[in-house]
């Protein structure tokens, strides 16, 4: 009879077990696959493929070893496409982000009237597509339809047209712009929420003691919007990295790959050249630099943590 | 008493700041937006000699010939985006809810492995695999099909969708699971009855940051989608912008009309949208 029972509990519990693996296989493997199939392999193959000289047709046969890496290092357009995306960056960090940060600071509190409204009103660029707001600063920027030549006439009348997008030594500069018009809003939002976290009576506090508006600010709402800040960095790091979309609306990077940011320099060599080899080793060098990033950003925020 | 001027008039200074600051940038927004709507309604040779002035006449048949269809596609390319966009956000949800279920409260040993795994992903953005994403969906006979576009945006959500839903599911008290326990329902039960109810504010977050990134995407439908009739709202401006190149008022016309549906998912929306962008960024 004990033995009997032990027989059946151990069924039921073998049962039950089975039943816990089916319902998670239910739960986990169809988006398991997809991410398996469409993600993770796709990036081990872009590692694999950079090897290879390969047009993406028949079999990998002719190696190449680093050789694609090293005509890419070599490549002015290459290099002039990682200048710009770090200039990107620099941008992003010393105009954007201080400027969303000042605008959180006015808009971000109840008590200025029409917050709310500003506060909404300025996250909208980022809401619409960077497609459209590529072509809508197409219009702005156009010589002969646009807005850029008829400000520049009422200010200084008789001086000539530009054409902002059709030379190459501006274009880089006249997309900049409006990829900050259209993300400031973001970073603006995400620091309002930060400050939202702040209780008001810290800096009520130091109010009473004294403290001047440039004091509250620097000792009690910077420390506490630190982490905050640290990670619209990290993401405008990150962000910037990737710019396609709105470069790619706004002239392809062109003309004479003014404007080139290594997405639309991937998107030519392996895409209208069709060259997925020595395209993929760009892939690679965009995944190396935004880890290096990453590393060597959190690296630094830990070490000034520690110290 | 002078404290109390200096306080005044510093007061007013720092609100004319404020004031003049915020009418700056509102100015900065809303005049590239007040050009596209209006700029739509005038005739090329008032777009270029009057080019911030109201439209006078008012010339309707930008916009009447695209909402008849007379000129473009834009219904067309409208229904492309919502079809992707409804494809994309149903299929998103469904399997990362019940993904991050099994995560959040399951226990089995591949668990915090599994995580980690689906973590892995915020690190490869989609350029980094876009060359053999493309021949993958080549061999499985996806390109130029709308899958094309939806399986690979549904696989690279799923991060972002995983520590989001597995974070609020975690939370759920055990009680509950308990009591759905003595009324006979297993993991499952509990998941349709319990969670999946109480989930719906996060959910609803998820599946916004979703439609958002859908409907605004442009890397995936411009190598996947090589005939226009499956073009996106992005796809359809680029194209359209292409085969109008010198009448801008057409286009402006176009733009605002593409703008129309992201505008009002944003005012409807807001709440999520904010809530979804600004959840990592604050907790830490």
């Amino acid at each position: 009879m004990p033995y009997e029972s032990r027989i059946i509990l151990s069924k039921a519990a073998r049962k039950k077990r089975r039943a816990t693996v089916l319902t998670l296989i239910l739960l986990v493997a169809p988006i398991f696959v997809i991410f398996t199939l469409l993600v993770i392999v796709p990036v081990f193959q872009a590692a694999e493929y950079s090897l290879f000289r390969w047009n993406g047709l028949g079999p990998l046969t002719h190696f190449f070893g680093l050789r694609n890496f090293g005509f890419l290092l070599k490549d002015t357009i290459f290099q002039k496409a990682l200048l710009h995306n770090m200039l990107i960056i620099v941008f992003s960090l010393l105009v954007e982000l201080p400027l969303a940060l000042l605008l959180a600071m006015i808009v971000g509190r109840g008590n200025f009237k029409l917050a709310v409204f500003f506060r909404t009103f300025f996250f909208l660029p980022f809401v619409l597509s960077e497609v459209i707001t590529g072509v809508l600063w197409q219009f702005i920027y156009n010589p002969q339809y646009g807005l850029v030549n008829p400000i520049i006439h009422f200010f200084a009348p008789g001086s000539p047209g530009i054409a902002p997008l059709g030379s190459p030594t501006s274009v880089f500069w006249a997309i900049l712009i409006v990829i900050i018009w259209k993300y400031f809003g973001l970073h603006m939002t995400i620091y309002i929420a930060g400050l939202q976290g702040i209780p008001v009576e810290l800096e009520e506090a130091a109010r009473i003691d004294g403290a001047t508006n440039a004091q509250v600010i620097r000792h009690i709402v910077l420390p506490l919007l630190s982490t905050t800040i640290q990670i619209t960095v990290f993401f405008s790091i990150i962000g910037s990295f990737q710019i396609f979309d709105i470069v790619w609306a706004m002239g392809r990077g062109d003309p004479v790959n003014g404007a080139e940011t290594m997405v639309t320099y991937l998107y030519k060599f392996g895409f209208q050249r069709f060259n997925i080899g020595y395209g993929s080793s760009v892939a690679v060098a965009i995944f190396v630099i935004c880890l290096a990033f990453s590393i060597v950003y959190q690296r630094l925020l830990l070490r000034e943590q520690k110290g | 008493m002078i404290g109390g001027v200096t306080t005044r008039s510093g007061t007013i200074a720092s609100s004319v700041f404020k004031y003049g600051v915020s009418l700056v940038v509102t100015l900065v927004i809303a005049i590239p937006l007040y050009i596209s709507i209006f700029g739509g309604f005038k005739g090329l040779g008032q777009l270029q000699a009057a080019p911030f002035s109201l439209p006078s006449p008012y010339v309707v048949s930008q916009y009447s010939d695209l909402v008849v269809g007379k000129v473009g596609s834009f219904w067309r390319d409208l229904g492309n985006s919502t079809l992707v966009a409804a494809l994309t956000v149903g299929l998103d949800l469904v399997l990362c809810a019940a993904a991050a279920f099994a995560l959040a409260r399951i226990r089995f040993r591949l668990s915090g492995l599994l995580y980690n795994y689906f973590l892995i992903g915020l690190l490869f953005p989609l350029a980094v695999a876009i060359l053999p994403l493309y021949l993958q969906l080549r061999t499985l006979g996806l390109v130029n099909t709308y899958w094309g576009v939806v399986l690979p945006q549904v696989a690279f959500q799923v991060p972002w969708n995983i520590v989001l839903l597995r974070g609020f599911f975690k939370s759920i008290p055990q009680d509950l699971e308990d009591a759905t326990a003595i009324d006979g329902y297993g993991p499952l039960g509990f998941f349709y009855f319990m969670v999946l109810p109480l989930s719906t504010p996060i959910l609803a977050t998820a599946g916004i940051l979703a439609l958002v990134a859908s409907w605004n995407n442009f890397f995936l439908p411009l190598l996947v989608f090589n005939d226009s009739s499956k073009f996106t709202l992005p796809m359809g401006v680029m194209d359209f912008m292409g085969q109008h190149s010198a009448d801008w008022n057409q286009i402006l016309a176009f733009l605002t009309l593409a703008m129309i549906p992201a505008v009002v998912l944003f005012i409807l929306a807001q709440r999520y949208i904010v809530a979804g962008l600004t959840s990592g960024a604050v907790k830490g």
